[in-house]
């Protein structure tokens, strides 16, 4: 169960699995994730879907490489399998038709508003997306995300491919341009404040999706606990979409960073270990 | 030794490891009796022809059946009484609030001290196992399918009694390990992951499918189970958490009782980083609350390295909910109580981490709803206490996520589900529920038992022939 049938690498730190989940595979709706342990003695790690195929029973999630738990699951090749995976969790986006919308991803979040952009499509929007990395290397599913939209913007900070700009840029244009009724912002953190206080002055409708630390995601331990319009949420069953203007953007920073001292630690020792991996021990 | 005769009074002293060692393992506290010592606190036991003990048992334990049948060294027999009622004793003799239950009435409570009731439930469950887990004969199978959601001692309950009647049962569990609280919430120093984990290979050995990572609600709904399934029970307990709102409660360094102890417990976070997830305790602690949850938050704390661990609480010491042995344990441990004091804001510094509590002192009212007297803020007393860890241990309410598209099941204030506590019957055909879910966050062996309910209802729903329409409670049930 949970197979990975397939695997591949997106950028030198993104990698794109597809797994053999056909239940989820028929309930997931946009906007929504899925929980990971990597091996038995994993930790759990929350993962956006960022496409599904319900006919062939497989979901497709993107990782970045950042610390011990997806460096291991970068690991795992076709034909092993996950030591769990649970899923749908979170709220799906709010689908309906809008008007003209658009989406936001830096980096990751190209992954993540995917689905958003499909649904919104089929919703019947004009679905404009902005894509952007801080360099093309790091640039991922530009075909992909041309088949899901109407408009494709492709920025990079350093240039080295598309536009040089940030992803604000080319959205402040956008806003002043025509008439946009809702704005979805997708990425790093500090990139979805930006893009908040890119569309606040304008009074644009913004949605951001939470990637807050999360243990179980199903509302039972609160440490996903984020403010939003100065009430606290779970980000796991109440989100992970917030409305952008309202979240109290230096609680997420600062909860995000919580276990830095732990995760150097996990990774150092990862490094050391490289070749070292924990037997798949009783792989459900 | 409570050989001697002045000493008759007195109930056999249970052995335990050293607080000042224990305080800095996870292995279990109480280590047990031995057969000796078990066989003498049996004989204290008078084999009152009217036990009052098992009045006080919410599943009436045949308990001077058992004792007797222990003394006497028919230990399989001992078994057998004790499991006529109690489907996880080696867990029930460990976490009952048993100085409130059965041994609040022992009869040698008057003079003395009650038979250790408990440690002789333990012990008879402990040798069971030692054995080797014995299956028993199961009917055989009716064909009838039933989805029990929740693998607590409600779930494994209901699933256990259901599979030997010979019906097809599916757990599916929202988190990856079976047995809800007694695994992500009770420490392994109190209850050793392996008695849950010896009741779970024999409700494998009965049949029943442990399907894990399944959040209802989310994966499925219970409108869709209840067209695959002919029976759905659930038992998905209380388990979010409850915070106080307060000021400061999202700094870093707040913890819920639950997911402290989910890190610790179910991912095994005190052995971090030969496991990958992380917690972090700081070197002094303030665990909001004095139930059991609170008591072994603090007791967490002590082992994850903390040097001082305070247990803040608005109400006096009578007042405190724990089973009294953990209160103890916590006390020989260094736990250090706070009674009467309640926080009304948590303090931090510019990194976003916690820097201490500001409280005020309470003072005892006029008593409330529950019995208690309520306590009322003394006004200027406000205090700041040191602290960088806060660990709020509250209670819990019904996780709501089950209820998504579960048109018809009537829940009442609070979140919990209405159901007939005779039969386990819910507002919604062929759905049966019982445990947390049912009275709020409870007891192990009042979940126990109303699994056991269910499943005995849901057994003579079936065999009354082709089930007529449903009756949601006892009354409406034909005999
Ligand atoms: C709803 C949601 C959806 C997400 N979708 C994706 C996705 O599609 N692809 C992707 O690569 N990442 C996604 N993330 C982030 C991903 O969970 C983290 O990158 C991952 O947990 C890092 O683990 P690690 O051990 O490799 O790194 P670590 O070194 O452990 O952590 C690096 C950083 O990741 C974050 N993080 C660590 N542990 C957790 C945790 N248990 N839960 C959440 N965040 C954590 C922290 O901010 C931390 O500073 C998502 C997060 C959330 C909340
Ligand atoms: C820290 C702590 C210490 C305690 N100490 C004691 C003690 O010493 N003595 C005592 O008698 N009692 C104690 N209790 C209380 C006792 O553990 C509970 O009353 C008991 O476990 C309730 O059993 P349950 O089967 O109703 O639910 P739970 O044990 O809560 O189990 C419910 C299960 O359902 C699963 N679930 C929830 N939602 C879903 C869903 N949507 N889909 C699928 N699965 C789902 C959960 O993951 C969980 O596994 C303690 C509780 C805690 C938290
Ligand atoms: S189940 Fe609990 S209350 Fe009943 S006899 Fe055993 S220890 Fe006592
Ligand atoms: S009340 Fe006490 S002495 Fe009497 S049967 Fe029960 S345990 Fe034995
Ligand atoms: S991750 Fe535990 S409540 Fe959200």
């Amino acid at each position: 169960m949970y197979c990975i049938l397939s695997k591949k690498t997106l950028t030198p730190v993104t990698t794109e699995y597809v797994i053999e989940a056909p239940e989820i595979a028929r309930k997931a709706r946009a906007g929504q994730f899925v929980i990971v342990r990597v091996h038995e003695r994993g930790e759990r790690i929350p993962l956006t879907i960022a496409d599904r195929d319900a006919d062939a029973g497989t979901i497709t999630v993107v990782a970045q490489e950042i610390g011990a738990t997806s460096r291991r699951m970068k690991e795992l090749e076709p034909g092993d399998s996950l030591a769990s995976l649970t899923g749908p969790l979170g709220r799906p986006t709010e689908i309906e038709r809008y008007g003209t919308v658009v989406l936001v991803g830096g980096g990751l979040g190209i992954a993540a508003i995917h689905p958003i952009c499909q649904a919104l499509r089929d919703a019947g929007n004009h679905v404009i997306a902005i894509i952007g990395a801080r360099s093309g290397d790091l640039l991922f599913w530009e075909d992909r995300m041309r088949q899901v939209t109407d408009d494709l913007i492709v920025v990079t900070d350093d240039g080295s491919y598309g536009r040089k700009a940030l992803v604000t840029v080319p959205l402040k244009e956008l806003i002043e341009e025509r008439q946009i009724d809702r704005v979805w912002g997708i990425g790093p953190a500090i990139m979805m404040k930006f893009v908040s206080l890119t569309t606040q002055p304008y009074g644009v409708s913004t949605i951001v999706s939470l990637n807050s630390i999360m243990v179980d995601g199903t509302g039972m331990c609160g440490a996903c606990r984020v403010s939003v319009g100065g009430r606290t949420y779970f980000a796991c069953v109440d989100g992970p979409e917030f409305d952008a203007h309202q979240v109290d953007w230096d609680l997420l920073f600062s909860r995000q960073r919580f276990y830095a001292d732990e995760e150097r630690r996990a990774l150092d020792l990862y490094e050391e270990n490289c070749k070292a991996i924990p037997e798949q021990e009783d792989a459900r | 030794m409570a050989t001697g005769k002045e000493q008759a009074n007195a109930r056999h002293a249970m052995p335990a490891q050293d607080p000042q060692v224990r305080a800095c393992n996870f292995d279990e506290v109480a280590l047990g009796y031995d057969h000796e010592m078990a066989v003498e606190e049996a004989l204290r036991c008078i084999q009152c022809r009217r036990p009052l003990c098992v009045t006080g048992c919410p599943v009436q334990v045949r308990i001077p059946e058992f004792i007797k049948a222990l003394r006497e060294g028919d230990m399989w027999q001992a078994v057998e009484f004790l499991k006529d009622n109690n489907s996880l004793p080696a867990i029930c003799g460990r976490v009952c609030p048993q100085e409130s239950q059965c041994e609040a009435l022992c009869i040698l409570g008057r003079r003395g001290e009650p038979v250790a009731i408990g440690r002789l439930e333990r012990y008879v469950a402990d040798w069971e196992r030692e054995q080797g887990v014995r299956v028993p004969e199961v009917a055989p199978s009716n064909g009838i399918r039933v989805a029990v959601i929740g693998s607590g001692p409600a779930g494994l309950t209901a699933a256990g009694d259901l599979a030997k009647k010979g019906y097809q049962v599916d757990i599916l569990e929202a988190l990856h390990e079976p047995g809800g609280v007694l695994v992500y919430g009770i420490p392994e120093f109190r209850l050793p992951k392996a008695v849950v984990a010896a009741e779970v290979d024999y409700l494998r050995k009965l049949g029943v499918s442990i399907l894990f990572n399944r959040v209802v609600g989310k994966l499925y709904s219970l409108t869709e189970l209840r067209e695959q399934y002919q029976a759905v029970f659930l038992g998905t307990g209380a388990g979010l958490p409850i915070m106080m709102s307060i000021p400061g409660e999202n700094l870093n360094g707040v913890y819920s009782a639950n997911e402290l102890l989910t890190r610790v417990n179910l991912m095994k976070a005190f052995d971090f980083p030969n496991w990958d997830t992380p917690v972090r305790v700081g070197e002094r602690v303030a665990v909001v609350g004095a139930g059991n949850v609170a008591m072994d938050s603090a007791r967490s704390a002590l082992r994850l390295g903390a040097k001082e661990v305070h247990i803040v609480y608005r109400r006096s010491r009578e007042e405190v909910p724990a089973r009294a042995e953990e209160v103890e344990h916590a006390e020989e441990e260094g736990v250090v109580f706070d009674f009467l004091t309640n926080p009304i804001a948590v303090l931090g510094n510019e990194q976003g981490g916690v820097t201490g509590i500001r409280c005020i002192r309470m003072t005892l009212g006029e008593p409330d709803d529950s019995g208690r007297r309520r306590p009322v803020p003394a006004e200027g007393s406000e205090f700041e206490m040191g602290v960088d860890t806060v660990v709020m241990a509250l209670g819990t309410r019904p996780n709501p996520l089950v209820f998504i598209e579960a048109d018809g099941l009537e829940r009442a204030r609070g979140g919990t589900v209405v159901a007939d506590l005779e039969t386990g019957r819910t507002t919604l055909e062929r759905v049966w529920a019982g445990g947390d879910i049912v009275t709020g966050a409870a007891t192990v062996i009042s979940a126990m038992g109303a699994g056991r309910v269910a499943a005995s209802d849901i057994d003579a729903f079936f065999q009354a022939g082709s089930p007529g329409p449903w009756k949601a409670t006892k009354e409406d049930v034909p005999a």
